[in-house]
């Protein structure tokens, strides 16, 4: 109680508040215009926070985090594009009921889905907070180490049929985060000579450029286009009522969405592909799906909006983020001083608990301010793509410039977004070299930590946690090469 | 999106996992980028040596070469591994391509000239002719779209410098204005 008091106190601020309100309602529009979503805005504006208390900063960067994908699923179902990548099944089922006249039912659906999915991950994180407070101390160096490790190889696999180039791009990232002076033996690595490079390659600078300043060359090239949705009529509150009806579906959802969450480098889109399967597979109308099924809709919503906060968990436990989007938050942290691991949780407890009750009242916000402004919300769908993309590439400038006032890092921002923009065009995986870049930074520190203490190779794997991390790591592997066999194996039959 | 829906929900989620990877098979050129990336990589491997240190007696984990090593080592055996595998498929090219590739080279001159500027005109001068001229360059016309683009142009510039603070300085033609306004330009614009 005392510990909830504390929190309390630390959010009871009318800058936090403010960040908060900010932060969720900005989310919620950035999620709804298509073409932008929360990586862009979040790589924009963090050092924009750079000036602010560390609970109001994060307070407005996590109500990006949290709420964009409210805001996504608003042109998802009304004109049939998704606001933010994670929105994209939710246009099979929301869609059809559009075009049946149901935009209303599958507006509040998918409101109530989004809420109830946040909630109960929510909820979760604070239920485990105990046992992670416990668990966490037992981390040292080498489990973080293997658990860095089984970031990467989880994200690498992620990326069904770009397996290899998936691999190729974490280790470019890793290859980036050591360029410059490393810190034991005090020697340069690949600066060529050049002392602008000394300093490394920051991190924010590859986000910005390969995330925003991409995505506004993508915009700027590309046909101007506009979309035009009709107004919603009515009241959205119903949604709550229909969700109770499919409340097995949504609590599955929900446990698919924490579960996969928790897990570095699977996410959203996993979590979405189990719930939606197992809608359809235990569903009474399984035909319906992908015409406007109402489960199908609630699985999708659910599940990946039950993702943020359970990916708060390895992140703020183990300092471990598993996609792009906590890769950033966990820059966020650093940027304010506040490092997320073990320590957090022994040192910090009210403040992890603080981030939980922000998390929860951003959630209520983002659900008051949907309920009462989706037809204003329409008229930012309707802004041309290119005025998005000048806006974009203009916040860009902000976001590095702001950094150190330097036109190098701008010049090598601008040479990520050119990068980014020929990946983007030929839909080659970038995410990997942002968390090679993060995990490459963690497994150098941690590893070299480790060896201190280590005489033989299998004492680095003599501790219980340790052991079993890397017996997952041997399983995860041995799996995957399991299923190339099979794969191998059964086109060569086919080829008889 | 809708229409690729067709019963199998795997195949079309994966498409999304991947990053809707069927475009890339669509779009040619992609091979030749990544052969570019894998030369790039190689590259990288011959300065190995020259560009980082190795430490005589000194543990493996604690060398200063093994991390770039790994990254390098990664790059090209994907690299390689990934040309491999489709080099028999296809390796078509679409000049095309270049031509979108040089359309995103000249914003990039413009956010290029928009960096050099700013510490000059200062700010707010050089981000409302920014965000006209581009806008002019999209071929937005008309009074209303052109003052719809310095309007976002102001609006930033008052969201970030005079309310965020952020660190941006004044520009240099701020010097030649007197006393008080000049402090205001250079702290709020």
């Amino acid at each position: 109680m005392e510990l909830l008091g504390s929190a309390i106190l630390i959010l009871a601020r009318w800058d936090v508040v403010a960040a908060l309100l900010v932060g969720s309602v900005g989310g919620v529009i950035i999620g709804a215009i298509p073409g932008v979503g929360a990586a862009v805005a979040i790589a924009i504006l963090l050092p924009a926070t750079f000036s602010l208390d560390p609970i109001v900063g994060l307070s407005a960067l996590l109500g990006i985090y949290g709420s964009s994908m409210y805001g996504g699923a608003i042109p998802a179902i009304l004109i049939n594009t998704p606001g933010t990548a994670v929105n994209a099944l939710t246009t099979y089922e929301g869609t059809p009921m559009t075009e049946r006249g149901e935009a209303r039912r599958a507006l509040s659906l998918a409101y109530s889905a989004s809420f109830y999915g946040a909630v109960f991950s929510i909820v979760c994180l604070i239920l485990l907070s105990p046992v992670l407070a416990w668990i966490a101390p037992m981390f040292g160096s080498r489990e973080i180490f293997l658990a860095a490790l089984l970031g990467v190889i989880l994200v690498v696999l992620a990326h069904r049929g770009q397996i290899l180039l998936a691999g190729m791009m974490a280790g470019f990232g890793i290859w980036l985060n050591t360029i410059g002076l490393e810190t034991l033996q005090y020697s340069q690595r690949y600066t060529f000579g050049q002392t602008w490079l000394s300093g490394g390659v920051d991190l924010i600078v590859v986000v910005l450029g390969i995330f925003a300043i991409s995505q506004a060359f993508v915009l700027l090239v590309e046909p101007d286009k506009r979309a035009h949705a009709e107004p919603i009529t009515g009241g959205l509150l119903s949604g709550f009522k229909e969700l109770a009806v499919y409340k097995r579906v949504a609590a599955a959802s929900g446990s698919f969405g924490v579960m996969m969450g928790m897990i570095p480098g699977v996410g959203e889109f996993t979590a979405q592909f189990l719930s939606y399967t197992y809608a359809q597979k235990t569903s009474k109308t399984p035909e319906a799906f992908g015409k406007g099924s109402p489960e199908g809709l609630i699985a999708s919503e659910t599940a990946n909006n039950a993702v943020p906060a359970a990916a708060m968990i390895p992140l703020l436990a183990l300092g471990i983020p598993g996609e792009a989007l906590t890769a950033m938050m966990l820059a966020v942290f650093y940027v304010h001083n506040v490092i997320p691991g073990p320590g957090l949780f022994q040192n910090q407890l009210d403040f992890v608990v603080a981030i939980y009750l922000a998390l929860l009242v951003l959630n209520v916000l983002v659900l008051v301010f949907l309920l009462f402004s989706t037809n204003i919300l329409l008229k930012v769908i309707e802004i041309p793509t290119r005025f998005i993309g000048m806006a974009v590439l203009t916040l860009s400038f902000v976001g590095v410039y702001s950094l150190r006032n330097s036109a190098i890092d701008c010049a090598m921002a601008a040479g990520f977004g050119i990068f980014g923009f020929i990946m983007k065009r030929f839909s080659l995986p970038i995410v990997p070299i942002i968390l090679g870049m993060v995990l490459g930074g963690i497994m150098e520190n941690k590893l070299r930590t480790s060896m201190m203490r280590v005489k033989t190779p299998f004492d680095f794997v003599d501790r219980p946690i340790a052991f079993l991390l890397f017996l997952i790591i041997i399983i995860v592997l041995a799996s995957h090469a399991f299923g190339l066999w099979r794969g191998f194996r059964s086109s060569r039959e086919s080829n008889r | 999106m809708r229409q690729s829906f067709n019963g199998t929900l795997a195949g079309s989620l994966d498409a999304h996992m991947t990053q809707q990877h069927e475009e890339s098979t669509q779009r040619p050129g992609d091979l030749i980028f990544i052969a570019l990336f894998v030369l790039f990589s190689i590259f990288l491997l011959s300065q190995l040596a020259a560009e980082t240190r190795f430490v005589p007696n000194g543990k493996l984990v604690e060398q200063p070469r093994f991390w770039p090593a790994i990254g390098v080592l990664l790059m090209v055996g994907f690299g390689l591994a990934q040309i491999a595998l489709r080099w028999r498929v296809k390796a078509g090219w679409d000049p095309g391509e270049v031509a979108v590739w040089l359309r995103a080279f000249e914003y990039l001159i413009w956010f290029m000239a928009y960096v050099a500027v700013v510490p000059v005109l200062g700010y707010l001068a050089t981000t409302i002719a920014f965000t006209t001229s581009l806008a002019f360059r999209q071929g937005y016309r008309g009074v209303r779209n052109l003052g719809a683009a310095a309007l976002l142009g102001l609006t930033i510039v008052l969201v970030f410098k005079t309310g965020l603070s952020v660190k941006i300085p004044g520009g240099a033609v701020y010097e030649y204005l007197h006393g008080p306004l000049r402090n205001f330009m250079i702290v709020n614009f």
